[in-house]
């Protein structure tokens, strides 16, 4: 038996909507699968994962506190993805925004007014875009490969902070803890209901105008040709290194935003770590959504509800919470298989008789 | 104390050197597998999961091998036989390695390691200062260098060699010739595996013989780097893996002596030498073109 692929004539619509669908129920299948291995009741553990978080509103906000910085970071990813530029250091650039974004609030307390809020955005989008334009500068200048250097900056960016919260930048009112300062009421974002800040109004904000940039605009028809052809891009004026700069500093810029409001609403103040490898969920958040801001929006509050499942059922089984990632790892296999089946028909054709030792001996 | 320095640097070396020559022979036949960190921490966790359940280092080492090649299989029947998007894939794999890592080895967090034992040549193994230097290591570190000579002998002098070769730079035409490039391609997948996992048995056996959630701290991503760092040749992985070797020892040995530079940017180093190392490398156009593989990351869908 082969498996054969085969191209189809068109891309198939119903499978570019069916596949995330597909991805998730494969997950839930694995999933009861790992909980079955484990131990557990399998159903139980799939109630506890996926259904019971959504059940009250403490946690239904959470889902969507979670979610924000994911959607923000994956949205940006989408346009680095869209146009070839394998940026997966998000994760770096939400840290180093961070960093850039509290400043303000940390190293000048005493500046306290209504500006205090914008100006962290500010410097924190900021911060985050340079930091994402470092991979894309050494990929336009010197040819560098953008996925290994941007993953590097990663260690870097959390390094700097490790350093910065037990360091300069330690709480002095602290009792030596590794915190900064907890930040004033204008250096944090706005509440709308218990938990739940302006920042998810931002990310929605982000969503449609990248939806409307990505699909009306001349800048978004140059992403999409530049990410698949190159040459043709080339043809019609457009320049590969403009769009590899442009595209680095969104996904930077977005991620600077999300770790500035991350840390100005969720935490109010420096950790030695302050994310759970959102950057990194993030890529998986971009593919689930077909880097579509809209499908971006559903795949963050899905892949939001694997970390708050995770926490659920660590909490009442006692499994670990690393089955989270698990989860992550497995949903991003099973999207991109069923992005296969988008563009290929899958044949099985049977090999007749002896079809094993045949292949076997033309190594 | 320039002794015991030189021992550090090889061990520190070891499962660099280990991982990136496995990786070389992926991205030779035109695979990039992202996944390398993935398939460390699972030869870690296996690895050091075996130890302590046998009490042997033998069982322990071959597991951790069969533990990356089971990763790899996973991601070389996805990238390979279902054309998937290798970056993607590859990071998929690592995501789960972590996570599934992290679940099995949370029973071990606290358990004593066990290191694997030191090899006694006779006769080599006494001579002063060349002896504990190069022939008090355990097998893992010989098998290092004897995969370096394999793999670059293989890779340039046999006719294997000159197909995977083949298949990297132009799969088109190796199909054309009637060679299967998508079985090759797997084959290879299956051979980086199992040198990951070696890999990652040896940090959990004997770098530091103990297991730690995310023990591999990035490696994985240092050997993919050191195989651009190398332009695809296997000597060459040698030298850039003890230099990376030799920069992670000397930040340990920095703060000894009494360096007052904060230790997270001593911790920095490696990845910013990284950074330096593949932009000096990529900036060499002609170094890389000659020996970049050049189908490296593309997709090939035979059509029959």
């Amino acid at each position: 038996m082969r498996i054969e692929l085969v191209k189809r004539k068109n891309s198939s619509t119903t499978m570019a909507v069916l596949s995330p669908v597909i991805a998730v129920i494969l997950t839930l299948i694995s999933g009861a699968i790992l909980f079955a291995i484990a131990g557990k009741d399998p159903i139980h553990g799939l109630y506890l994962f996926f259904i019971q978080p959504l059940t009250d509103s403490w946690s239904i906000q959470e889902l969507i506190v979670k979610a924000t910085p994911l959607v923000l970071i994956a949205c940006g990813l989408a346009v680095c993805y869209l146009s070839n530029n394998w940026n997966i250091g998000a994760e770096g650039q939400f840290i180093f925004g961070a960093l850039c974004g509290s400043f303000l609030p940390i190293l000048f307390p005493d500046f306290d007014n209504w500006l205090t809020l914008p100006l962290m955005l500010v410097f924190g989008t900021l911060g985050g875009a340079l930091w994402g334009l470092i991979p894309g500068v050494l990929k336009t200048r010197f040819n560098t490969n953008e996925i290994l250097t941007s993953l590097m900056l990663v260690y870097v960016a959390s390094l700097l902070l490790d350093y910065l919260v037990r360091g300069p930048w330690r709480d002095p009112d602290g009792y030596n803890f590794p915190e900064s300062r907890i930040f004033s009421d204008s250096a944090t974002m706005p509440l709308i209901d218990g938990r739940l800040s302006v920042s998810c109004l931002v990310a929605v904000a982000v969503v449609i105008v990248l939806a409307l940039m990505l699909s009306k605009s001349l800048k978004g028809f140059e992403i999409r040709v530049m990410g698949e052809s190159p040459r043709a891009g080339g043809f019609s004026g457009f320049s590969q290194k403009g769009l590899t700069l442009f595209s680095f500093a969104i996904a930077g810029g977005l991620a600077g935003l999300a770790g500035t409001m991350e840390v100005s609403s969720s935490l109010n103040q420096l950790l030695p770590s302050i994310s759970p490898g959102y950057g990194f969920t993030a890529i998986i958040v971009a593919f689930l959504g077909r880097l579509n801001p809209i499908g971006i929006l559903i795949a963050g509050l899905v892949l939001s509800l694997s970390y708050i499942g995770g926490e659920s059922v660590q909490a009442s089984m006692g499994i670990s919470s690393k089955i989270a990632s698990v989860i992550q790892g497995l949903l991003l296999c099973y999207v991109l298989v069923c992005d296969t089946f988008v563009l290929y028909q899958i044949r099985i054709v049977s090999t007749l008789r002896s079809g094993a030792q045949k292949e076997a001996s033309d190594v | 104390m320039f002794e015991a320095i030189l021992l550090t640097v090889i061990t520190a070396a070891t499962p660099l050197l280990i991982a990136a020559i496995g990786e070389l022979v992926v991205e030779r036949s035109g695979v990039l597998n992202l996944g390398v960190e993935g398939m460390m921490i699972m030869g870690a966790v296996v690895g050091f999961g075996v130890a302590h359940h046998t009490g042997s280092g033998f069982l322990a080492v071959i597991a951790a091998i069969l533990a990356g090649m089971l990763m790899s299989a996973l991601f070389g029947v996805f990238v390979v036989y279902l054309a998937t998007n290798q970056v993607a894939t590859g990071l998929a794999l690592t995501i789960l390695g972590l996570g599934v890592s992290g679940m099995i080895g949370e029973s071990f967090i606290g358990i004593p390691g066990m290191r694997l034992p030191e090899l006694y040549i006779p006769g080599l193994t006494e001579l002063p200062f060349i002896g504990p230097v190069l022939f008090s290591h355990d097998g893992v570190v010989y098998a290092g260098f004897a995969l370096v000579f394999l793999t670059s002998y293989v890779l340039f002098r046999t006719r294997m060699g000159l197909i995977l070769r083949a298949v990297g730079d132009n799969h088109t035409s190796a199909h054309a010739l009637g060679y299967s490039v998508l079985k090759i391609r797997f084959l290879a997948v299956l051979f980086g595996g199992a040198c990951a996992g070696l890999a990652g048995g040896y940090m959990s056996l004997a770098y530091t013989p103990q297991w730690v959630e995310n023990m591999i701290a990035g490696r994985g991503w240092i050997a993919l780097a050191l195989v651009v760092f190398a332009s695809w040749l296997p000597w060459r992985v040698v030298a850039g893996a003890y230099l990376f070797g030799a920069v992670t020892v000397l930040t340990f040995h920095a703060q000894a002596i009494g360096v007052t530079i904060p230790s997270q940017f001593l911790s920095s180093l490696p990845y910013l030498a990284t950074v330096v190392v593949l932009v000096i490398i990529s900036s060499n156009r002609r170094l890389t073109l000659v020996n970049t593989p050049a189908c490296l990351g593309k997709t090939f869908i035979p059509d029959r």
